[in-house]
């Protein structure tokens, strides 16, 4: 069985983000740049599949400038099998991402997508979902746990209200929530052969897609600093400040 | 929906931020100092490119974060321990040297066709920096195997190699190297070892080791020693060692271990520092029945056992340099968040206290601590630099400079790791002297630096008495050129002109002083001149770490001086106030130490025990 996974190049987790003294973005000068996390946990969900014998190829996928082969070479060295970078300069929003994604699933015929859930950069959680729905497959997000059983799988979802079991059809699409595994670090060798693993490189109109964002970014801000915390005397000193101060009760 | 901002640094090593080394100072030193990416142009590193090095990089990071630190305490409160018959040490340890074996780093400096990744020493020098500084007792174990497979790498025959190689590569078998004995320590001419030849070719040792680290553990199956001893009716001295391979189990054909040898463990010392690893008492052949297999020829032991020295001696180097970066950054948190006191002119008690990072005597204690951490850092990839370029680039002056730095880099971090250990506890203050922090282990770590692989005395009388001389002096002009390269890149840029102009003043001491020195040694005033070689070293170590501060400033300020980012700014002043700091303070020491080295000063040599 063929896996698909997207993964995304997002500014590092560890970076302490910078807001554009314009406020029309996030400051990416110079900053480390990493494989979105919840994307790593994708990867790793696929090899663990290649591992069990359940999937044969692992296709990794990644939109954006050349650089972001860097992430798909990342994905090649901790076991992904071949790399498609859709390399684009321009912004992505969540639709056109899953349009460009439908686009590659139409031309690889993938029995299972995986994503990550979001991207830490933009956390809009919605391209999992359009790309189920554009490629009309059925869909299992927030998984903590995905158990492949001849032509279905079952994901289990992470939920406000606990945990929640759906079976899928295949193909289907998956997204990863942060507890479906611990992803392993790639070994030297390994990092040295991900650079031999073909690499594949298209444009979004050699897809047949154009970008068309929808969403204006107006502004961006910092958030608001957090004022210093105050040590309460009584309960009712407590009460009383979070009546009249802070109000919110 | 679940917890969308959680923090992965929870999940898995949280490398930017860490606390063991400042990632951005190790790129920059990789990246814009040292040059790795220029490292491809070799043939040897051909298939590497910065993708690759970061990857690398990556999960150096992430094994020293999961696997290392996380037991670095506790292997030091827990000791191994030995019931007479067994060596117990934490599963931990068992499980770091798993991820060591699979992440492929033990062999990664060796060619591929060997089973290796024909890694750079550059990189593999930044890898093992992770390492040390996050578990420097469990880290020993891998160096130690990498280095005696290096020797047998270099000097085994084919099927020397063929028996240990692969073993000591994949992690199923580590390695020690046995010099010391009971009475026997910096003077190795005299050790007393024997080795007995028999008619199958094999020798039978006899004698005791001590100090062995990792001699033995319940690690691996096996562990291959690397023992010198004398053969029967070989010369007195140096010129009559030869160095042998004594496996714990012999080997029997196709890798399957045959019967224990006769190498048994007398017992475990109770360390300082370091706790983690072995260190053992070994008797050799107490049933006359230890099998050794001599490697290369016979007396030649001490040469092949000096390659593997040098190397190690840069490893201790950056053992010490990490343990010094690991203080400071904890010293570092802890000053940021430590409310006492208010600046001196400050009169009013109700005023907020300030963190103490804003006193300026705990910015004196932090700038040193820099000062010597990542000059020291610097130091050290300079050293693996320099192995790139003779092992890869075929460039022999670059080892004729590495072979003159060698104690240098050995014994610089030696010195002043431990010092900067002291200043992270007295940064902390109460809490610095307390187990609840880390940075008094540090500084028990860290001790042992100046005394293995040759001692900080032992290492001057190299320096002073050999390698300055060495190629006719050769390594000397090398250094100069070298350093000359950076004086003339910095002096053109207005804020270090006037720091290089400070800085020729001294390095002309360092050379009116060695060419002093040079003199008194030919007219027959060695014993002059030699009884304080310390103080030269200091010298010498003071003026290439100098060197170093200048070469940090002029590439900082190059990278970093037209980028808007604060981060990149504060990375810029911070090593230009270090720069300063080193320049301003430290270098001027080398006047009082040119004084007493150019007169002969005979204070110490003149002392007559009896006087005591
Ligand atoms: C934790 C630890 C781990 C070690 N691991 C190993 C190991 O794995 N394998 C191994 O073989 N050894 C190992 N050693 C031994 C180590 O290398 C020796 O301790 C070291 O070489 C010094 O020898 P020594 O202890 O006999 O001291 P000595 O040689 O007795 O030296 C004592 C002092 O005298 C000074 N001195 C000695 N000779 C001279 C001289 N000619 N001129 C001026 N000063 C001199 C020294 O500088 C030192 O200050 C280890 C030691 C320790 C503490």
């Amino acid at each position: 069985m063929k896996v698909l996974v997207a993964v995304k190049r997002v500014i590092d987790y560890n970076v302490k983000v910078r807001v554009k003294a314009d406020n029309t973005g996030v400051d990416l000068t110079n900053v480390k740049m990493a494989m979105n996390p919840f994307c790593e946990i994708a990867v790793e969900e696929a090899v663990r599949l290649k591992e069990k014998g359940v999937a044969t190829e692992i296709v990794v996928v990644s939109i954006g400038p050349k650089t972001s082969q860097e992430q798909i070479r990342t994905a090649l060295a901790l076991g992904a099998d071949r790399g498609i970078q859709i390399e684009t300069d321009e912004e992505v929003q969540s639709l056109d991402a899953a349009k460009l994604l439908k686009a590659v699933v139409d031309k690889e015929q993938p029995q299972l997508v995986i994503l990550g859930k979001q991207s830490i950069d933009s956390d809009n959680n919605q391209t999992g979902q359009m790309l189920a729905a554009l490629a009309g497959m059925g869909q299992g997000t927030f998984a903590s746990e995905v158990v492949v059983d001849g032509d279905k799988v079952n994901v289990t979802r992470e939920v406000d209200g606990g945990l929640v079991t759906v079976g899928l059809k295949l193909p289907a699409v998956v997204t990863t929530d942060l507890r479906l595994n611990e992803p392993r670090y790639a070994s030297l060798p390994n990092i040295m052969k991900a650079k031999k693993k073909p690499l594949e490189s298209v444009s979004p109109a050699d897809l047949g897609v154009t970008l068309s964002p929808r969403l204006t970014t107006l502004k961006v801000e910092e958030p608001p600093k957090r004022a210093g915390g105050i040590k309460v005397g009584s309960v009712s000193e407590l009460v009383e400040k979070l009546k009249n101060e802070a109000k919110v009760i | 929906m679940s917890d969308t901002g959680f923090h992965f640094s929870e999940r898995q090593g949280a490398a930017v931020m860490s606390k063991l080394i400042n990632t951005k100072d190790l790129e920059f030193l990789l990246y814009h100092v040292f040059d790795a990416a220029q490292l491809a142009e070799f043939p040897r590193y051909a298939d590497y490119d910065r993708t690759s090095f970061d990857g690398i990089l990556g999960t150096a990071a992430r094994i020293a974060t999961d696997y290392l630190l996380p037991h670095n305490a506790k292997a030091d409160a827990q000791e191994p321990v030995f019931d007479g018959q067994r060596v117990e040490t934490l599963p931990e340890v068992k499980i770091a040297w798993k991820h060591f074996a699979a992440s492929g780093l033990l062999a990664a400096r060796h060619g591929i066709d060997e089973g290796g990744m024909q890694l750079p020493s550059l990189i593999h020098m930044a890898c093992n920096a992770w390492f040390v500084s996050a578990n420097p007792s469990t880290a020993a174990y891998p160096f130690l195997t990498s280095a005696a497979a290096n020797v047998i790498h270099a000097f085994g025959s084919q099927s020397q190699k063929q028996t240990f190689l692969p073993h000591l590569f994949s992690g199923r078998f580590a390695g020690t190297m046995a010099l010391t004995e009971p009475d026997v320590g910096s003077s190795l001419g005299d050790l007393t070892t024997r080795a007995i030849l028999t008619e199958d070719g094999s020798y039978r040792i006899k004698g005791q080791k001590m100090y062995i680290s990792g001699g033995d553990q319940d690690i691996t199956e096996n562990i291959v020693h690397l023992v010198l001893a004398r053969i029967q009716g070989a010369p007195e001295g140096v010129k009559g060692i030869s160095l042998f391979i004594v496996p714990k189990f012999r080997m029997q054909a196709d890798g399957v271990l045959g019967e224990r040898n006769d190498v048994q463990l007398a017992g475990l010392l109770h360390k300082m520092g370091y706790r983690g690893t072995t260190s053992t008492v070994l008797t050799f052949g107490e049933q006359g029945d230890c099998h050794g297999y001599l490697l290369g020829e016979p007396n030649k032991g001490l040469m092949y056992m000096f390659k593997m020295m040098n190397e190690a001696r840069i490893g201790v180097g950056l053992g010490a340099a990490m343990i010094g970066y690991r203080g400071y950054l904890e010293s570092l948190d802890y000053a940021r968040q430590r409310p006492q006191g208010r600046s001196p002119t400050e009169k009013n008690p109700h005023s907020k206290p300030l963190n103490i990072i804003e006193h300026a005597d705990v910015k004196r204690m932090l700038l040193a601590q820099k000062c010597y951490a990542e000059g020291s850092l610097a130091l050290c990839l300079l050293a693996a630099r320099l192995v790139d370029e003779q092992e890869a680039g075929g460039n022999q002056e670059s080892g004729i400079l590495l072979d003159l730095l060698t104690p240098v880099v050995k014994s610089y971090p030696s010195f002043y790791g431990p010092r900067a250990n002291d200043l992270a506890i007295q940064v902390l203050g109460g809490a610095g002297y307390t187990r609840e922090y880390p940075v008094e282990q540090c500084y028990r770590d860290n001790r042992l630096n100046p005394i293995h692989e040759g001692t900080h005395g032992i290492q001057s009388l190299d320096l002073l008495g050999r390698k300055l001389w060495q190629h006719q002096g050769r390594g000397q002009q090398l250094l100069l050129g070298r350093i000359e390269a950076t004086l003339k890149s910095a002096q053109t840029k207005t804020v270090l002109a006037l720091w290089v102009a400070e800085y020729r003043i001294h390095l002309k001491t360092l050379i009116n002083t060695t060419l002093i020195l040079g003199q008194a040694m030919q007219n027959g005033q060695a014993d002059a001149v030699l009884a304080n070689s310390a103080l030269y070293l200091d010298m010498m170590g003071k003026l290439v770490v100098g060197w170093l501060w200048l070469e940090m400033a002029d590439k900082a300020q190059t990278t970093f001086a037209d980028s808007p980012a604060p981060d990149d700014q504060n990375f810029l002043a911070g090593k230009l106030q270090a720069a300063r700091y080193f320049i301003g303070w430290e270098l001027p020491e080398v006047e009082l130490l040119a004084q007493r080295l150019q007169g002969l000063d005979g204070t110490c040599r003149e002392m007559q025990p009896d006087w005591f």
